[in-house]
């Protein structure tokens, strides 16, 4: 269809720019001139590729490990798609790319590549813990000075970089692989699921494999249960699914060390007006 | 969260056992000596790594670089992604997908 | 007990002290390492504060060690100054925390429109320079100065096609804008000469007519040369302002006869894409400084 003729300049402008109708991408919204008589539509369309073409390589930095699993022309066109269809909402584009992960899910032509989603998370949830608040980490020996018998009971307050990434597929090996500068050695198996658990303690994130039943223990904690409820959890996440027995030893080791933490809760209620940013999530 | 109580497969979990296990797993820790270090090098990524391009993202400059618009509907990934194996023979299509490709 | 003293301000880890008048380079997190290890003599560095936004990490540990050892500038990209919407207060409110967090010496933004209706384009596009333009881009920067307590700058655009609407030329624009709200200009004599050159105007003649009193800062960077043909050189000259390459010799000589008439501004150095090694960018700098040093030396020399 037409450019409808229209008072509201801006409103013609914009729509052209992230038109996908061939038509209209073929022309430029009305109310432009060149005073030398040069081609306007070729002109606006300088504007077109600064737009889309700013965008798919801010997401290229965001998800390296997609870019390299699709490949360069292919991740261009996709994420061309999906940037004409979810163009971002603020200009701080460290969050943009949030929905990405769904566009990939239900992108028909991927549907061989049902994993894409999971790593695009961990993506994601990599970036939001390289931007999250900074905040010092529990130390490994705080459980050290908990009566034994507290112990059941305590509550943990969640480090604002923490992020849990849940997926049927192997997420974390497939992330690392693509991540890597080292070009894939072997073929990466999909299937068996990996959880990560992503943390940003000082300024370095680091992805953790988590073991059997892990990410159900986090997934407690993180949503406020006690260290004993959260235990509880991993074991019955464990017995379910069969994949193995539940580490408790194992995890809270990964917990200590991980820095997924930064403090307990009774701490957190003192602390309750403190400034700091809320995790965003 | 869903209740693991309610399956019976979870085994209770004892004041004793979770002692044990705390005080375990500090045994285990290795205090990392490199919380300092990071903090010296302000989070940069060893050059190679591709961390180190979570960067800036806006821009006041325009691109020569032309948007072809290329169609995901027809076009097959080039990436590694052949290299990541499903069981199921899904893995490493190399044909584009005929069907649903959108008008235009 | 001790005497009660009510600090009318807080200790802050930096000075409000004033842009130098030398060279500058655009911040890239690719360059911070060397940066920090060679501690280079350069006038200071320049950020996009939208990039600084998160909350915390590396980025904010990165530029707070910059900023330790080097006057910053904060020059904005999305506040969309030229658009018809209102100014988003959120946005606002986070340009404020920057500014109190980092106190840079200047900020800056541009006349253009860059979001419309809650979607934000990233690219700078063109507004019409008309009179309810003028008088929205005056109150908006008004708000802007009236937020962070203090006088904005505002950058000449790159433009690659006009607004029919338009009724004044750029920099009658311009100039009424700085006039009225009372904001600095940033003068970017690159895109100074693509507007020149793709609209057909001289640029001579328009930075013969710039108010260089209001000028608070100078950007350079280089452009690309297309033609708006199909490639085959049948169109007309279409210069892209890239950020891709060193600065043209055209813009260099434009750039030695602004200092001559303005005297040395602070100048900043704009590579953002295909970014080079830091020497490189380094060496650009110089090339300014030193166009700056002759000028401070001829002004010596005549008032000795």
């Amino acid at each position: 269809m037409p450019w409808p003729v229209d008072d509201d300049a801006e409103a013609a402008f914009a729509a052209a720019l992230l038109t996908t109708d061939p038509e209209q991408a073929d022309r430029a919204p009305g109310g432009l001139f060149t005073a030398d008589g040069g081609d306007a539509t070729r002109r606006f369309r300088v504007h077109r590729n600064n737009v889309v073409v700013s965008l798919v390589e801010v997401l290229m930095v965001a998800f390296p490990a997609i870019l390299r699993l699709l490949g360069e022309a292919y991740f261009r066109a996709l994420v061309g798609e999906f940037v004409r269809a979810h163009p971002p909402r603020s200009p701080v584009l460290l969050d943009y790319g949030d929905g990405f992960p769904d566009f990939l899910d239900a992108f028909p032509p991927l549907d061989h590549y049902p994993w894409l989603g999971d790593v695009a998370r961990l993506e994601r949830a990599w970036s939001q813990a390289y931007h999250a608040a900074d905040s010092t980490a529990l130390p490994p020996d705080a459980l050290g000075r908990v009566a034994p018998d507290a112990l059941m009971t305590l509550r943990f307050d969640p480090h604002p970089a923490t992020r849990l990434v849940r997926s049927r597929y192997r997420v974390v090996s497939i992330f690392r692989a693509n991540r890597s500068p080292e070009p894939l050695s072997e073929p990466v198996r999909a299937d068996g699921g990996e959880d990560a658990l992503v943390t940003r303690p000082g300024l370095t994130v680091a992805v953790r494999l988590l073991p059997t039943g892990g990410a159900a223990f986090f997934a407690a904690l993180l949503a406020g249960a006690s260290l004993g409820e959260a235990a509880q959890a991993g074991h019955g996440d464990a017995g379910r699914t069969g994949a193995g027995d539940f580490d408790l030893t194992a995890t809270i080791a990964v917990m200590l060390e991980a820095g997924a933490f930064q403090g307990l809760a009774d701490e957190l209620q003192e602390n309750t007006k403190r400034t700091g940013p809320a995790p965003s999530k | 969260m869903k209740n693991e109580n309610a399956t019976g497969a979870a085994r209770a979990v004892s004041t004793a056992a979770l002692a044990a296990a705390v005080a375990a797993a500090m045994g285990t820790l290795v205090v990392p000596a490199s919380a300092q270090e990071q903090e010296k090098c302000y989070g940069i990524a060893p050059a190679g790594q591709n961390d180190c391009k979570a960067g800036p993202g806006t821009t006041c400059a325009g691109t020569s670089r032309v948007d072809y618009q290329g169609n995901a509907w027809k076009l097959v990934p080039k990436g590694t992604c052949r290299q990541v194996e499903l069981p199921d023979g899904r893995e490493g299509s190399l044909v584009a997908l005929e069907r649903d490709v959108p008008e235009g | 007990m001790p005497d009660k003293v009510h600090r009318t301000e807080v200790s802050h880890p930096f000075s409000c002290a004033p842009m130098p008048r030398r060279a500058g380079a655009g911040l890239k997190a690719a360059h911070v390492a060397d940066i920090l290890s060679q501690m280079p003599d350069i006038g200071f560095f320049e950020v996009h504060a939208e990039n600084y936004m998160g909350a915390g990490g590396p980025p904010h540990a990165q530029l707070h060690a910059i900023r330790e050892r080097y006057a910053l500038s904060l020059h904005g990209v999305g506040l969309s100054i030229g658009g018809e919407a209102p100014l988003d207060r959120a946005h606002l409110a986070r340009l404020k925390a920057l500014d109190e967090r980092y106190r840079p010496a200047l900020f800056s933004e541009h006349l253009a429109w860059s979001s419309h209706e809650g979607t934000y384009f990233n690219d700078l596009l063109p507004v019409a320079y008309d009179q309810p333009t003028l008088d929205r881009v005056v109150a908006h920067i008004d708000e802007v100065q009236e937020v962070l307590g203090r006088q904005m700058f505002l950058e000449n655009p790159s433009t690659y096609v006009s607004l029919a609407r338009s009724t004044m030329d750029e920099l009658d624009f311009l100039t009424e804008v700085s006039a009225r709200s009372g904001c600095g200009l940033l003068l970017d004599i690159n895109n100074v000469y693509i507007s020149a050159i793709n609209h057909g105007w001289s640029a001579r003649d328009y930075l013969d007519r710039f108010p260089l009193e209001r000028a608070g800062e100078i950007h350079l960077a280089g452009h690309v040369c297309d033609d708006d043909g199909k490639g085959n050189g049948t169109g007309q000259t279409l210069l892209i302002d890239a950020h891709d390459r060193a600065v043209a010799d055209v813009v260099w000589v434009l750039y030695a006869q602004v200092i001559e008439r303005a005297g040395p501004l602070p100048t900043l150095i704009e590579w953002d894409n295909e970014v080079p090694e830091w020497p490189v960018l380094l060496a650009e700098a110089e090339k300014a400084d030193a166009i700056l040093a002759r000028h401070a030396e001829v002004c010596r020399a005549v008032a000795g």
